[in-house]
């Protein structure tokens, strides 16, 4: 009898919330797990891997340059006989922490103007919106380019030119969102009980957007790894010594008939590492916002 | 000697009974709504037009009305949600009209909002506790081991098993989830609350359970109620009095079973006659109003009631009717009033 409420309605048996059950909903979608868990390998090796595989990025062997796999180099050599494998791991730590950087960067310029504009509205929101259309009008890849040969290469200036050439399109989803909710009715019951603008915002209607914003990440992150990695090509990015898979691939292009497997290594893990956040990303929104329909 | 003391015991019977705490005079809330593109006319939806009452304390005061009569639009303006174009409005002896955002959000304290929505009006990213505690937190009341406590003895009072205060309120029913609502408003121990639409959307059975707790509520804590509803039987089992509005206007004012057993405008009679009587016994010779109720943005002249009136004249179409006292405590705003 203590088992039923008011209504008659049984209890519910007690929800598994978290993160135990998020992960098994993730592991129905066969695509999103395996990713998920290949980004996880990835990550782990990228940044743990060098307390196992302690050769140094950077230290040269002319001798044994473009030498092929052995024991003593797994992934062979490239054009100075640097090891391979390390310098993936470095290269991958610096593309990884890159593509996470400017993606957190992007979502917070995004998300802050976004929902300001969309919460404020007025001619906060007609200012904000139309500098986001505006930005979003200029070819940001260019725009980039043009930053980072004025302002330096260095991995943060990257970070930066990066996320702020890439944020509109978050933006424009969380002044979307922010609109949506703000017309919602327990919004208006915190603004009847007093609740101070700032309050609303981040108690009320930012939650209601963390699906979205996580998404967003997700798919922001695959954004950033890819223009990393097309400006560090284009010999803009992150300079050598220091690795990037970018980078690498730019310097493999001279041996692409001597040594193809130098471009290889690096273009198949941005190709891999690229495709799965995108399948995590839509894994997540399936998961995420049930609302939305795949086309 | 023996009368004066009585008439002295009425007067003070009657001053203790009928304590206005609320009043609002000539309350006007338009909607401007564009025409066209290239027009620059601008019409206005008289949601609410030229509506003065009063609301006493300890009473249930419902409004009652048709889809787009402005019921809600008034309830929202009294209280300053939807900031009223003209008119003033006082609550507890205080003029609320001019207040800024800190003065009325003291005032706001002792009066609170029973939304309809019972899904909508709570924060799905919020656990119970945390929804309950809103208006404690916002006003920076009860901290820490009192907040709970606090939320605890709300629960119980509104009939929530109180283990359940860390779970999320869609594990919650309807009714439960309106429970939640109903614990929110009482939070700050107000002493007046909106309840706008508040059981509309709930399933009939669980309505009445709810409309109960409302009326013990009303009894453990002495709460006036402005209940805005279309559902009559339930306005009639809750209300002390009754407004009724037809397209922006209070039409008529007065006691619910003054109202329902003898309705004194045409519109409240057609209204409680189309209401659907539960005895199937009882033969009514039903009024059906023509037609639907006229666009609020071109309202009819005169009486707003003539184009639907069975018993409209001439005079209705031109000259609007006042709302008058016809009884004591009856208030009218029709030429022709059936009784």
């Amino acid at each position: 009898m203590s088992e039923l409420t008011q209504e008659g309605v049984a209890k519910l048996p007690i929800q598994e919330r978290g993160f135990i059950n998020f992960f098994r909903k993730l592991a129905k979608n066969k695509i999103a797990f395996i990713s998920f868990v290949f980004l996880l390998l990835v990550h782990l090796g990228v940044f743990l891997g060098q307390f196992v595989w302690t050769i140094s990025p950077e230290s040269v062997d002319p001798a044994n340059s473009l030498a092929s796999w052995t024991s003593e180099h797994p992934l062979g050599t490239d054009d100075l006989g640097r090891d391979v494998l390390a310098r993936l791991m470095y290269g991958g730590q610096i593309t990884l922490l890159v593509g996470f950087f400017s993606m957190v960067f992007t979502v917070l310029v995004g998300g802050i103007i976004g929902a300001v504009a969309g919460f404020f509205g007025g001619w906060i929101d007609i200012i904000l919106m139309r500098f986001t259309e505006a930005m979003m009008s200029i070819p940001n890849f260019f725009l980039a380019l043009v930053a980072l040969t004025v302002l330096g290469k260095s991995p943060f200036m990257v970070i930066l030119v990066i996320a702020f050439t890439s944020w509109m399109e978050i933006a424009r989803v969380v002044y979307g969102e922010t609109l949506k909710w703000k017309e919602s009715e327990f919004v208006e019951a915190s603004k009847t009980m007093g609740s101070n603008a700032m309050r609303t915002l981040f108690k009320h209607i930012v939650p209601q957007i963390i699906p979205t914003i996580i998404i967003a990440s997700t798919l922001g992150i695959a954004w950033a790894i890819l223009t990393e990695s097309a400006i560090s090509y284009l010999g803009l990015g992150i300079q050598p010594p220091t690795a990037t898979w970018g980078n690498m691939l730019q310097n493999a292009q001279q041996y692409i008939w001597t040594a193809p497997i130098l471009g290889v290594l690096p273009g198949l893990s941005i190709t891999l590492v690229v495709l799965a956040y995108n399948f995590l990303g839509d894994g997540l929104r399936d998961l995420l916002d049930p609302k939305h329909h795949k086309k | 000697m023996i009368d004066s003391v009585e008439v002295k015991l009425r007067l003070d019977d009657t001053q203790n009974q009928k304590k206005i705490i609320l009043k609002a005079d000539h309350i006007k809330k338009y909607f401007p709504v564009k025409s066209g593109i290239l027009s620059r006319e601008v019409k206005y939806v008289k949601a609410v037009d030229d509506i003065s009452l009063e609301i006493f304390e300890g009473e249930t005061f419902s409004l009652v009305g048709e889809s787009g009569s402005g019921k809600s639009t008034l309830g929202r303006a009294l209280l300053r949600i939807q900031e009223p174009d003209e008119g003033t409005i006082s609550f507890d002896g205080k003029d609320i009209t001019a207040m800024n955002r800190q003065q009325m959000k003291d005032v706001r304290k002792d009066m609170q909002v029973i939304y309809q929505d019972p899904f909508g009006s709570l924060n799905p990213r919020m656990k119970v506790i945390d929804l309950i505690a809103e208006p404690l937190d916002i006003n920076n009341l009860y901290r820490g081991k009192e907040r709970v406590e606090r939320v605890i003895e709300l629960m119980e009072l509104v009939g929530l098993d109180p283990s359940r205060r860390n779970r999320y309120s869609h594990e919650f029913s309807g009714g439960q989830r309106q429970r939640i609502g109903i614990a929110r408003a009482i939070a700050l121990n107000p002493k007046f609350i909106l309840a706008d639409e508040a059981v509309s959307a709930l399933d009939v059975s669980v309505q009445a359970q709810v409309v109960n707790l409302m009326k013990d509520l009303q009894k453990e804590l002495g709460l006036t109620y402005l209940f805005i509803a279309h559902g009559l039987n339930i306005v009639r089992y809750i209300s002390d009095r009754v407004g009724v509005m037809y397209l922006g206007k209070l039409v008529e004012v007065g006691n619910v079973e003054d109202i329902y057993s003898r309705p004194a405008h045409p519109y409240t009679n057609a209204l409680i006659q189309t209401n659907p009587n539960p005895n199937p016994r009882s033969r009514r010779e039903k009024l059906i109003l023509k037609g639907e109720i006229p666009s609020p943005s071109n309202p009819p002249s005169g009486c707003r009631f003539h184009t639907r009136c069975p018993i409209a004249s001439d005079k209705c179409k031109e000259v609007s009717p006042e709302l008058r006292e016809i009884l004591p405590g009856r208030l009218v705003a029709c030429h022709y009033p059936l009784i």
